[in-house]
């Protein structure tokens, strides 16, 4: 949690994204983030991004609601109060697929979903620094962290050269908050500028 | 990077006209930002006072019970099982269009995913009603859930098929209203971004969970849209499957079949498609959004109702050899004397009409590209698929093995019908307020496949045709060679 400079360049075509983020990249320079209207593929990995493995997480919640539901039955049927229905063995395998399943698929969406939601800081009341508002529409916004050998100016001139119809400045906060989108928060008394 | 991405000019456009990014953000958010048609005050006013004349009738049945209803003996189920398997059924489709259809890879489920899926919700929501107020007495609903009580601890019979029932429902509501709002976020975050009123961006700020548009969030977001359709795949084919158990696992005449699951999942798709064609019609004239979901999307949807229709229409006549050929009294008394002649034979043929001849119209492409015939379509296909749970409720609940048991005919009473009708009211009241204040069609989704379907776009297409193969070939592999772009082969 701290605020950061940060220099933003908006460009309007994936075309000319593309080689633009080879360029930058190549430039030695290191991306904050590149905000997209949509998923654009390839873009993770031109970025350097290495793949997710969210999916395991599916993977391991499901085989939680798996076990749950087949010891739990189990354990009811066989040892908690085990009940005579119509001479059928108490422990009825078969006749648990049902419940089996559907409480596997449910904790695996379930399971994976709060995971997103834990990983990526995505929850109501949750703000996160707008750096373009038409980031979410059809802008494809390249933010890039400033350290403290980066050259500002020479980094708005590359943007610019590699085709960026908007460069800026930006000072923010680089996490997210408890605030409210319509409403600019005073986040730090004292801005202490990195 | 060029255009990697080759889609054949051959295929239909999923989008028409000149669009750009901004134009499709433009054209589905608007609806959202300006102030409601005449036409949607009327439907919302008509479906609130449906929804409260069901409330009143649910109302009297909680109060004065179960007598409130004509159901009776042998009839127990009557009206309300058939309209929570119709509800059930319904849902369905919007599954099938949101995660069958993403693993198959067919672009044209962009345009009315969203919608559809909206739906899937509303009809559960709508479906659930009826088992719940079938108990009677409606406050110890919580029974049939496996919590520590003080009776013992007593648990509910994990063997029953109306268990299993419980638990399908649950979650295939959860699960389907995860994947719809999950696939929601980033499109709330374009209306939030977009808003010029506090309120609206107050409130789809906190809707829209702050969510930026970061490169690794796609990714993230992929990833679990896929397997999230893997999940609701075959749970989707379970729900359906376990509704029909309801059925199948007891042994009343007309019930105890083995084809009872594909013969529910290929009839529950087909009410399902039939009910998103009767929406997606009137919402793209009252929302003017024909360029989004075209004649081709109406088109697509009219050939799954056609080949689902056959299914059943197979369904129905292997019932009767069945019952012919398994030479059980009782079985071919139900078949050839109860269900296509006796009292209740007007359903039944009213049922074959509606779902099994009518839909082999669609065999002309003319009629399937037709609007006014779709609509007409979807609706007969509903109340066939309304009378096919009727048929086999009814039918095979009047007349069983003791005649001394036998029913005399069943009607329902006002309040059964009343609830029915709030069904409707909650159903439709739901749809307006989710076309008024959601986005109704993923615009990310469009956006994704835009230059690559869209009508202005595919033009382009005809210059990577007519490259030489050697030269088309070798771009390709460069670009997968770069690692920067995808190449998906068609």
């Amino acid at each position: 949690m701290a605020l950061k400079k940060f220099v933003v360049g908006c460009f309007e075509d994936e075309k000319v994204l593309f080689p633009a983020v080879a360029k930058v990249r190549k430039a030695g320079y290191k991306f904050h983030d590149i905000y997209t209207p949509f998923p654009v593929h390839g873009l993770d990995k031109a970025m350097g991004l290495r793949d997710t493995s969210i999916h395991t997480a599916g993977f391991l919640f499901g085989m939680i609601g798996t076990t749950t539901a087949v010891t739990f039955m189990t354990w009811v049927f066989t040892k908690d109060w085990p009940v005579n229905i119509g001479g059928k063995p108490n422990f009825a395998l078969p006749a648990w697929i049902p419940i089996t399943f559907e409480l596997t698929v449910l904790c695996a969406a379930v399971g994976m979903v709060l995971t997103f939601c834990y990983i990526c800081q995505l929850a109501p009341f949750v703000k996160k620094h707008t750096f373009h508002p038409r980031a979410t529409d059809d802008l494809f916004v390249m933010v890039i962290e400033c350290g403290e050998k980066t050259d500002e100016q020479e980094l708005t001139t590359l943007l610019n050269s590699v085709g960026a119809q908007e460069v800026n400045t930006q000072v923010a906060e680089e996490g997210w908050w408890i605030g409210r989108y319509d409403q600019e928060q005073e986040l730090y008394k004292e801005p202490n500028i990195a | 990077m060029s255009v990697t991405k080759y889609e054949s000019q051959l295929r239909e456009p999923l989008v028409n006209g000149d669009k750009t990014y901004g134009q499709v953000t433009q054209d589905i958010v608007h609806t959202i930002e300006a102030k409601p048609t005449r036409l949607w005050y009327i439907g919302f006013y008509v479906s609130v006072a449906l929804l409260l004349f069901g409330v009143y009738s649910v109302y009297r049945e909680v109060v004065y019970g179960i007598g409130q209803w004509n159901v009776n003996r042998t009839i127990g189920w009557g009206w309300d099982i058939t309209n929570f398997v119709w509800w059930v059924g319904i849902g369905h489709a919007g599954t099938l269009i949101s995660a069958i259809l993403l693993l198959f890879r067919q672009g044209w489920r962009t345009g009315v995913n969203r919608a559809a899926e909206a739906m899937t919700i509303f009809a559960v929501m709508c479906a659930g009603q009826f088992p719940i107020f079938h108990m009677g007495r409606v406050w110890m609903a919580f029974f049939t859930l496996p919590y520590p009580n003080t009776r013992g601890p007593l648990w509910p019979n994990f063997n029953s098929p109306l268990l299993w029932d419980v638990f399908a429902i649950s979650t295939y509501f959860t699960v389907s209203l995860l994947f719809w709002y999950s696939g929601l976020l980033p499109d709330l975050a374009t209306v939030r971004d977009r808003a010029k009123t506090k309120l609206r961006k107050h409130l789809y700020g906190i809707a829209s969970f702050g969510w930026s548009g970061s490169t690794k969030h796609w990714q993230r977001h992929e990833s679990l849209s896929l397997v999230l359709a893997g999940l609701s795949t075959p749970l989707v084919l379970s729900v359906h499957t376990i509704v029909s158990f309801d059925f199948a696992t007891s042994v009343v005449p007309g019930w105890h079949t083995t084809i009872f699951p594909p013969y529910f999942v290929a009839g529950a798709i087909f009410s399902g498609f039939a009910m998103v064609q009767t929406l997606m019609l009137i919402l793209r004239k009252v929302m003017n959004l024909q360029d989004y979901i075209t004649l081709g999307h109406i088109e697509a949807m009219n050939k799954v109702i056609v080949l689902t229709g056959s299914i059943v229409g197979c369904a129905y006549l292997t019932e009767l050899f069945m019952a012919w050929y398994s030479q059980v009294p009782f079985e071919q008394d139900i078949f050839f004397k109860y269900r296509i002649a006796g009292p209740y034979g007007w359903s039944y043929w009213l049922m074959m009409t509606c779902n099994v001849i009518s839909p082999q119209l669609f065999w002309s492409r003319k009629l399937r590209r037709n609007v006014l015939f779709t609509f007409i379509m979807s609706i007969v296909v509903n109340i066939g698929m309304w009378f096919e749970r009727f048929v086999i409720i009814v039918s095979s609940l009047y007349r069983d093995y003791l005649p001394s048991s036998w029913s005399i005919y069943y009607r329902p009473t006002i309040w059964e019908v009343g609830f029915y009708l709030g069904t409707f009211g909650l159903f439709f009241t739901c749809f307006f307020l989710f076309s008024k204040y959601f986005p109704v069609i993923a615009i990310a989704e469009i956006k994704y496949v835009l230059k690559t379907t869209g009508e202005s776009y595919k033009n382009d297409m005809s210059t990577l045709e007519n490259k030489n193969v050697d030269e088309f070939a070798h771009e390709m592999h460069d670009h997968h060679e770069e690692g920067s772009v995808k190449v998906v082969h068609h």
